[in-house]
């Protein structure tokens, strides 16, 4: 049924798929392996295989202290943004007001900004205020992306519930906040959770905001790792990719989380759709 | 008038097949299609009419069979080499073209030259009374209008055979009405074959050369509008027609085809043998056929009655609460007793179980 | 008090403003408080600079090839690169749409957008080095002879935007072709329309809007490159990026005025491409890509 020409097309295009998706499979194993290898050197893998790197790059990098605080600046910015986001997700499903398509362009500008152009503003204030170095000017930093990303994403997923569920539930004579914990939140704790894990993805991810108002103390995991690789040579490669190798779990188990409620092209299209 | 259909004599379907993994959505369909035809593909849904329409356009291939245009084997050929002209459910008009590019697409396609187009294109436009809107995007235009652009786009290429997938259903009643003397008027008109597939038996009859009912991938009967509304050959073809009452019994007698059936009820019913074979039968009743009569052999309990215009409908339940629908003139009390009898001619009794 | 604020009230209720509207307001003024304001003081903040008049950190700017020079340097690798990711997510996701395990690839290439750049960055370093395997894979089949530099240098760099820029565009893409009706393919197959004529007239011009979208977006992300260009690239030389730029000036100088100033060149380069791509979309069509109803 299909011409000759059309056939060594979608070989190609396929083959390129493959050789795609081979070197990305094969960059993140040479992490994975170079950080349990003895010495790689000259040889297609290492000469032996240990896992030390770990026990050292745990202490030289003070792993501990790093993940405590990534883990603490992601929850403090998931739950913050859900409780700021969601209400207003609300508010932009279930009503029309004059102004509203420049509340949304509002909230669209940081998704749409890159991280670094309106970083180095915001670093500036935060200095001038004192909060800039400390644990909350990261969170806070962290924020300005994950609140309007909270927002966008929540909006779909509000719209698709039916507005009759809570005309019928007022109708029974709940209130605003009693519908709002008895009916909203069950049906909305997929949305929710997808929202919320993707936000912590992106704070764990997020290395230009964290990278420029973190101080010593409040460094996350990604901008650990920049500044090892940055420092290299003084530090044996394979601690470096220990330390890599935990980085990536740390993103990789959320993402395995809300890949069950969401599929992968809504974590890049929901932001497109609106924007279109 | 100038656009017509390219002939053929006949277009016959092979015992063409479908399967979709281990479902087989059609099994076997025979059918011969004469030149200038009008075939309504009818059945409830998921009877298999849309994979046999998109089979013949193309779209899917067959797992099995053939289906030949005159001595040409066609069901191995893409859709673009077809030739057919197929006006989708939705319309699938391309949104980004103008009324007058989707018109021209498939003149555009097939290399026709510009003035050509340009007339051929006008040409249909007049033939479905469009030529006012020619320079609107199709997201400008009504329901109605819409449908028209999909039929003018399909015709303009003078197909041999016309292909419809239930272009009326999209529509409010009033408008699905007037496009379908439209659909008409243009068959006439233009003189193609067409198949067209719809649920609706009242758009079946009112079209139709020939009715093809199917279900579950099978054909169930073929034949002119007149014999399937008087004589359907199965009984599921005649609770599809419209027979709602089926009552199930035992043949007690039969001469020829007339029998007489006893359903529990007073007396026995008397009927037409469609398809009877042994003793289980079932009897089909038009509602409009089942009416009040002094010596009605079903004694029953009005449950329900509707004022339709002409006539009430209502509903009784009968012996054994069996189920009943029925006509009157004149208004019934619910709870009050009734006899319903129906014109031995036009109760048609089939074999129990009879699908299959 | 009831007198004055009870016609207010109502002309509020009038205009669909009520309690629930106002739930949107802690996100706004979050979003205008540390988004917004600190756009607008950095801006004001570059006419403030620590030397010279209040276009002093321009003039700077612009009269130091050095420092000018990184617009073009970034130019450089984000335009071809931007271009190439969309030129292959269209061939790409046209076959991956009727793919049945579309999930599973869709789920390996969403891994280095959560993976983001500092890690790839340094997987690509061991990856592309000398003695990384994509060296050895080449020099086993006798492609090359000697390992090739691909790190340190503008292809490195080149590299790490097309492994977290494709899957970006692409999924992008296919939510696009996935959006069109496939019955409009099918109507143009049987109205003639070869395949190639149905992506041409058809598909193309139904994403081009979209498309549009698609590169403003990559293009601003590739325009902002930081720690690849910093960790894969040559950042004292020819991956020197505008990024890097600013956070020299920020955090090495301490200059946060021409840090701004910088930010803010940065940005008016990004909203001039975005808003010149924006304009060519405006003259396509760009309603929705359904079947014709509704």
């Amino acid at each position: 049924m299909e011409s000759a020409l059309e056939r060594l097309w979608r070989t190609l295009v396929w083959a390129f798929v493959i050789f795609f998706v081979v070197n990305v499979l094969a960059m993140i194993s040479t992490v994975v392996v170079n950080s349990f290898g003895t010495r790689w050197l000259n040889s297609w893998l290492p000469a032996a295989f240990t896992v030390r790197w770990y026990a050292s790059a745990w202490r030289e990098f003070q792993l501990g202290d790093v993940l405590l605080v990534t883990f603490q600046i992601a929850g403090a910015v998931v739950l913050l943004s859900a409780l700021i986001g969601v209400p207003a997700a609300y508010a932009l499903a279930r009503r029309d007001f004059p102004g509203k398509p420049l509340v949304i362009v509002l909230f669209l500008l940081p998704l749409l900004v890159p991280p670094i152009t309106f970083g180095i503003p915001l670093a500036t204030v935060l200095y001038k205020v004192g909060l800039a170095g400390t644990m909350w000017g990261v969170i806070v930093a962290n924020l300005v992306p994950t609140v309007p990303f909270t927002v966008i994403l929540m909006i779909p997923f509000i719209e698709q519930i039916d507005p009759k569920v809570e005309a019928a539930a007022r109708v029974f004579g709940a209130g605003t906040g009693r519908l709002f914990v008895h009916v909203l939140v069950p049906l909305l704790v997929p949305g929710i959770l997808a929202a919320t894990l993707l936000a912590l993805v992106r704070t764990v991810s997020m290395f230009e905001l964290t990278f420029l108002t973190a101080g010593p103390s409040s460094q996350t995991l990604v901008v650990a790792l920049y500044y090892s690789v940055f420092a290299a040579g003084v530090r044996a490669g394979q601690s470096i990719d220990a330390m890599a190798v935990i980085y990536m779990l740390s993103t990789l188990v959320w993402l395995v989380v809300a890949l069950r409620f969401v599929n992968p092209t809504q974590i890049v299209a929901r932001v497109k759709k609106s924007a279109a | 008038m100038a656009i017509a259909s390219a002939g053929f004599r006949e277009l016959r379907l092979d015992a063409m097949s479908r399967n979709f993994g281990a479902h087989n959505a059609l099994k076997a369909i025979s059918l011969t299609v004469q030149r200038g035809e009008f075939i309504a593909l009818l059945g409830p849904s998921g009877c298999g009419k849309s994979t046999a329409l998109n089979c013949l356009a193309g779209l899917l291939s067959l797992s099995d069979g053939a289906i030949w245009l005159d001595e040409k084997r066609i069901d191995t050929l893409k859709p673009e080499e077809r030739g057919f002209g197929m006006v989708f459910q939705n319309y699938a008009l391309f949104p980004h073209m103008n009324v007058r590019r989707n018109v021209g697409f498939g003149l555009q396609m097939g290399g026709v030259p510009r003035a050509e187009i340009e007339r051929r294109v006008d040409e249909a436009l007049n033939v479905v009374r469009l030529t006012s809107q020619e320079a609107k995007l199709p997201g400008q235009l009504s329901g109605g209008q819409q449908q028209r652009v999909a039929i003018a786009r399909a015709i303009a290429v003078e197909p041999p055979l016309v292909l419809m997938d239930e272009p009326l259903s999209n529509l409010d009643a009033k408008l699905r009405l007037e496009m379908r003397a439209e659909i008409r008027r243009i068959h006439r008109l233009l003189g193609s074959a067409t198949i067209y597939v719809t649920h609706d038996q009242d758009e079946a009859l009112s079209l139709a050369d020939r009715i093809v009912v199917l279900r579950d991938g099978e054909v169930r009967q073929v034949g002119t509008p007149q014999d399937l509304y008087r004589r359907p050959l199965h009984a599921d073809v005649a609770e599809f027609m419209g027979f709602r009452n089926a009552l199930p019994g035992r043949l007690v007698r039969r001469e020829g085809d007339e029998v007489e059936v006893d359903c529990g009820f007073a007396g026995p019913i008397r009927g037409q043998a469609v398809d009877v074979e042994g003793e289980r039968v079932v009897v089909a009743i038009r509602p409009a056929d089942l009416v009040p009569l002094a010596d009605g052999p079903i004694g029953a309990e009005v449950t329900g009655l509707e004022y339709r215009g002409e006539a009430y409908f209502g509903t009784a339940s009968g012996p054994g609460g069996v189920e009943l629908y029925f006509r009157t003139d004149t208004p019934l009390d619910v709870g009050a007793s009734v006899r319903l009898g129906a014109p031995a001619e036009r109760t048609l009794v089939y074999a129990a179980g009879g699908v299959g | 008090m009831s007198a004055s604020s009870r016609p207010r009230q109502r002309t509020l209720a009038d205009r669909g403003i009520d309690g629930v509207t106002l739930l949107v307001l802690p996100a706004a003024l979050f979003v205008v408080l540390l988004f917004v304001y600190p756009f607008v003081y950095g801006l004001l903040l570059s006419f403030a600079p620590k030397e010279g008049g209040w276009l002093g950190n321009y003039a700077k700017f612009f009269s130091d090839p050095y420092m000018y020079g990184t617009i073009w340097l970034t130019l450089r690798l984000a335009l071809p690169v931007t271009l190439l990711n969309i030129a292959l997510s269209v061939p790409v996701a046209m076959q991956v749409r009727h793919m049945r395990r579309q999930r599973l690839l869709t789920t390996i290439l969403v891994l280095p957008i959560t993976l983001g750049t500092v890690l790839v960055a340094e997987g690509l370093l061991n990856y592309l080095g000398p003695q990384g395997w994509l060296n050895r894979l080449l020099i086993l089949f006798g492609l090359i002879d000697r390992p090739i530099r691909l790190v340190h240098n503008y292809w490195g760099v080149f590299i790490s935007l097309v492994i977290t820029g494709f899957p970006f565009t692409f999924l992008l893409t296919l939510s696009m072709i996935s959006g069109i009706d496939p019955a409009l393919e099918q109507a143009a197959a049987t109205l003639g329309a070869r395949a190639r004529q149905r992506f041409f007239n058809i598909v193309l011009p139904l994403i081009v809007p979209g498309l549009a979208v698609t590169f403003c977006l990559a293009f601003v992300d590739a325009f902002s490159v930081f720690p690849s260009a910093v960790m894969l690239g040559a950042p004292a030389g020819e991956t020197r990026v505008i990024s890097f730029a600013a956070a020299q000036a920020a955090f090495e100088q301490y200059d946060y005025s021409y840090a701004s100033a910088i930010a803010m060149i940065m940005a008016v380069v990004q909203f001039g491409f975005v808003g010149l791509v924006l304009t060519a979309r405006g003259l396509f069509y760009n309603g929705p890509a359904g079947g014709g109803k509704g």
